[in-house]
C-alpha cells in the first residue's frame, strides 16, 4: 500500500498496535531533555522506584535558564539557579549525558542534536519542547511531549500515540531575493491559521523546499508547531546526507551506506494520498512579518496594519482588536512606519551559523539606529565559536550590536534577556505572544534579513529598503 | 491520578479564543523543580487587572472553565495544567483544543471537553446572565451541563476510560515489556547513541 513520509516513519517504530480505542505504542530513538519540563519528571521515577530505561538515547543541555552574559559566574536568579543545579544531580544520578553551560556543546535543544549528528531520517525524536518539530527538516518524525510523557519516555522509552493526520505543504516555484525559509513558515501560518495544523503532521514539499540548505528547512519545520500541528517533515535528500555525512554521531563506513540506502525510502510514494493539501507559490513570496499577538498575525512587509471592522468572523475580529491593543498599533498604519526598540537575532528558529551569516552581510559596514539595541544570541556555543572564526562577531559588534553567549534568550525571556513593559522587538524567534518576550513587550516576527535591515534603519525593514 | 466520573461547580467564561500556554503561565513562572503550587502563575497578566473574570465574584471559585477556540496551544509546558487544576479547575470547555495541551490534560486528571461552538456561546451566555450557575461535567455520558443545556463533548475513548479508572499510563505501558525488549533487539545497529564518543 502506498504510504506517505510520515506513515513509514510511523510505522517502523510500532511496538504494538493498539486494538480499538487504545492507542499504538511507539518507540523512541532520541529523547533531548533541558532544565525547565525535566525536573518532575526525575522526580516522578524516583517516587515510583523506576530506572531511566535507556540513558544511550537521552541527551541533555541547558538553555532556557542561561544567561547570555557572565557566563562564568553562577546565575544571578536564584530561581533559575536551582533549576539547571537540578539537572546536573539528575543527569548525574541517571546516567544521561550533559552539556552545561561553558561547553562547546552547549546551546539551544533543538541546534545541538542536529549539530551533534544525532538527529538523522527516519527516527522519532521528542523533547519536553514544542519546538522539536524542528529535527523533522531531517524526515526524522519529531514532536513536542509534556513533562508526564517525557516521564513515560524516562521510564519505558516509548509513548502510546494515536495516528496523526497528514497534510502536504506543497511550496512550488523559486524564492525571490531576500526572500528566505521564515518567510515560507510565516506565510504558511497566515494562510492555514494557529489551529490549521491540529491532529496533523505536516510535510513540506515542491521545488522551493528542495532548494532549501538544512538550515533553512530547520526554520521552516521549526514553526509547524505555530500552526497547531504536531510536527512537520521534510523527506531526506542529497542535501540532508551532506550535512550529516561527518557529523560525530553520523553512521560511518559500512553503517553509512546502509543508512543512505535506507534514508533513500524515506519519501512518501507518488500515489499516496494526503488527508489535506496546501498550495502556496514561493514565487509570489515576499518578506513576511507579523503585526498581531499570535505567529498567524502577519503580512507581507509592503501591506499596512489591517482593520479588524473588515473581518467577518467574530473571534478573529475580537482577537484581531485586542492584538492590536496590546501591540499599540492602529489600523492602516504601513507595517514599515512601525518602530522598534530591540531586535532579537537568535532562537531554535534562527539562532544558526547561515541565519547569523544572513543577517551579517545585511549589516557589515552599517551601523544600528540610535536607540534601538540589538542581541545577538547564537544558538549553541558551537555556532558562536564558528561564527567568530568567521569574523562574524566582529561585523555585529562594530555595527553596535550586542555578542552575546548561547541560549533560548529573549525568545521567551526565561533568563535577563527580557523586553520592558511597551518596549517593542522585531524578533527572529517563533512566537509574538503577548509577554512572551517580558511582560508588557510587543513582538513583530521576522527573519534574520528584516531583523538585519530593522535595525539598521530602526523601522521594520527589508535589505532592500537599505538600498534606497 | 485520581478517577474522574462527575464534576459539578462554578463555570468561568472566559470570552478568548487562542488562549496561548504563555497566557496560562508565563515562563517565569516555569523555574520550579516541584509538581504543585502553581496557580499564582495561573492567568498571571491578565490577572492583575481588576476587571478580569477570576477577579470577579463568583467566578474566583470556578473550577469548569468555559473557553474559546484554540485552547491551549503554543509551548508544550505541562505548568500550564498543573497551573489550572491547582488554581482549583478540574474541567477546561473549548471547541478546540492545541493537541500538546489536550494530551498533557489527559494525562493529569484534568477533563478536556470538546464542545461545538454554538453550545460554548450559549454556555457563556447563560454564565454571564446568571452567575455562579453550577455547571456538570459527566464524563460517563459526556455532557455538560447548566439549567435547561444540555451540551455533548468529544473526549477520545482511550483517555476517557484512563480518567474514569483514573490509571497511571507508564503502568501500563510496562505490561508490554516484553513487547519493547522485543522491538529494541530489532533496532538498526546504525541507529546512534548519545554515548560519549572517544576524544579524538
Amino acid at each position: 500500500m502506498s504510504r506517505t513520509l510520515a506513515e513509514k516513519v510511523w510505522e517502523a517504530h510500532v511496538v504494538r498496535h493498539g486494538s480499538g480505542a487504545e492507542p499504538d505504542l511507539l518507540y523512541i530513538d532520541l529523547h533531548l531533555l533541558h532544565e525547565v519540563t525535566s525536573p518532575q519528571a526525575f522526580d516522578g521515577l524516583r517516587l515510583a522506584g523506576r530506572p531511566l530505561r535507556r540513558a544511550d538515547l537521552t541527551i541533555a543541555t541547558e538553555d532556557h535558564n542561561v544567561p547570555t552574559v557572565d557566563i562564568d559566574k553562577p546565575i544571578a536568579d536564584l530561581v533559575s539557579r536551582t533549576q539547571v543545579e537540578t539537572l546536573r544531580r539528575n543527569c548525574a544520578e541517571f546516567g544521561v549525558r550533559l552539556h552545561p553551560m561553558g561547553d562547546l556543546e552547549q546551546g539551544i535543544v533543538h541546534v545541538v542534536g542536529p549539530q551533534l549528528g544525532l538527529t538523522q531520517p527516519g527516527m522519532t525524536v521528542v523533547c519536553g519542547d514544542s519546538h522539536t518539530s524542528t529535527h523533522g527538516a531531517f524526515g526524522a518524525l519529531a514532536f513536542g511531549i509534556g513533562t508526564s510523557e517525557v516521564e513515560h519516555v524516562m521510564a519505558t522509552q516509548t509513548l502510546p500515540l494515536r495516528p496523526f493526520k497528514t497534510m502536504a505543504i506543497n511550496v512550488d516555484g523559486e524564492l525571490g531575493p531576500g526572500v528566505t525559509a521564515k518567510d515560507i513558515i510565516l506565510a504558511v501560518i497566515a494562510k492555514i491559521g494557529t489551529g490549521g495544523g491540529q491532529g496533523y503532521v505536516l510535510e513540506y514539499r515542491g521545488r522551493a523546499i528542495e532548494n532549501l540548505s538544512m538550515e533553512a528547512r530547520m526554520t521552516v519545520c521549526n514553526m509547524s508547531i505555530e500552526a497547531g500541528a504536531r510536527a512537520g517533515m521534510i523527506a531526506p535528500d542529497e542535501t540532508t546526507f551532506d550535512y550529516i555525512k561527518g557529523r560525530p554521531h553520523a553512521p560511518s563506513g559500512a553503517d553509512w551506506d546502509a543508512a543512505v540506502a535506507y534514508w533513500k525510502t524515506l519519501r512518501t510514494d507518488d500515489d499516496a494520498t494526503f488527508d489535506a493539501e496546501v498550495h502556496i507559490d514561493a514565487d509570489e513570496l515576499t518578506p513576511f512579518v507579523t503585526w498581531g499577538t499570535n505567529p498567524g498575525q502577519g503580512l507581507p512587509l509592503s501591506a499596512n496594519i489591517p482593520d479588524p471592522e473588515q473581518i467577518v468572523d467574530e473571534n478573529e475580529r475580537v482577537a484581531a482588536e485586542k492584538a492590536l491593543t496590546y501591540m499599540g498599533l492602529e489600523p492602516g498604519t504601513p507595517l514599515r512606519d512601525i518602530h522598534v526598540d530591540t531586535v532579537f537575532l537568535g532562537s531554535c528558529t534562527n539562532g544558526r551559523i547561515e541565519d547569523l551569516r544572513a543577517a551579517a552581510d545585511v549589516i557589515k559596514g552599517k551601523h544600528v539606529a540610535s536607540g534601538v539595541r540589538m542581541l545577538v544570541v547564537p544558538g549553541s556555543m558551537r555556532v558562536r565559536k564558528q561564527a567568530e572564526e568567521e569574523g562574524l562577531d566582529k561585523v555585529f559588534l562594530d555595527a553596535g550590536a550586542e555578542w552575546r553567549q548561547a541560549g533560548c534568550s529573549m525568545c521567551l525571556g526565561m533568563n535577563p534577556d527580557q523586553l520592558a513593559p511597551g518596549e517593542r522587538s522585531a524578533s527572529t524567534s517563533n512566537r509574538n505572544f503577548e509577554g512572551r518576550q517580558g511582560k508588557g513587550g510587543r513582538t513583530h516576527l521576522v527573519s534574520p534579513l528584516v531583523a538585519a535591515a530593522t535595525a539598521v534603519r530602526g523601522t521594520l525593514s527589508a535589505p532592500a529598503d537599505l538600498e534606497n | 491520578m485520581d478517577a474522574f466520573t462527575t464534576h459539578t461547580g462554578v463555570g468561568v467564561p472566559l470570552r478568548r479564543s487562542n488562549v496561548d500556554t504563555d497566557q496560562i503561565i508565563p515562563a517565569v513562572y516555569l523555574k520550579r523543580v516541584t509538581r504543585t503550587g502553581f496557580e499564582d502563575g495561573l492567568f498571571a497578566a491578565w490577572r492583575g487587572d481588576e476587571h478580569f473574570i477570576l477577579n470577579q465574584e463568583p467566578f474566583k471559585a470556578g473550577s469548569v472553565l468555559v473557553a474559546g477556540p484554540d485552547f491551549g496551544t503554543g509551548s508544550s509546558r505541562e505548568h500550564a495544567v498543573w497551573a489550572l487544576m491547582d488554581y482549583g479547575f478540574r474541567v477546561v470547555v473549548s471547541s478546540r483544543f492545541a493537541d500538546i495541551f489536550r494530551g498533557n490534560a489527559g494525562k493529569q486528571g484534568l477533563v478536556a471537553a470538546q464542545c461545538s461552538q454554538s453550545d460554548v456561546e450559549l454556555l457563556w451566555k447563560l454564565l454571564e446572565a446568571e452567575p455562579g450557575t453550577p455547571v456538570t461535567v459527566d464524563l460517563t455520558d459526556k455532557t455538560v451541563r447548566a439549567k435547561d443545556l444540555v451540551a455533548p463533548f468529544e473526549i477520545d475513548d482511550y483517555t476517557r476510560w484512563r480518567l474514569l479508572e483514573g490509571l497511571d499510563d507508564i503502568a501500563l505501558t510496562l505490561r508490554h515489556e516484553a513487547e519493547i525488549s522485543g522491538f529494541e533487539a530489532n533496532r538498526q545497529t546504525w541507529l546512534p547513541t548519545t554515548d560519549p564518543l572517544p576524544a579524538v
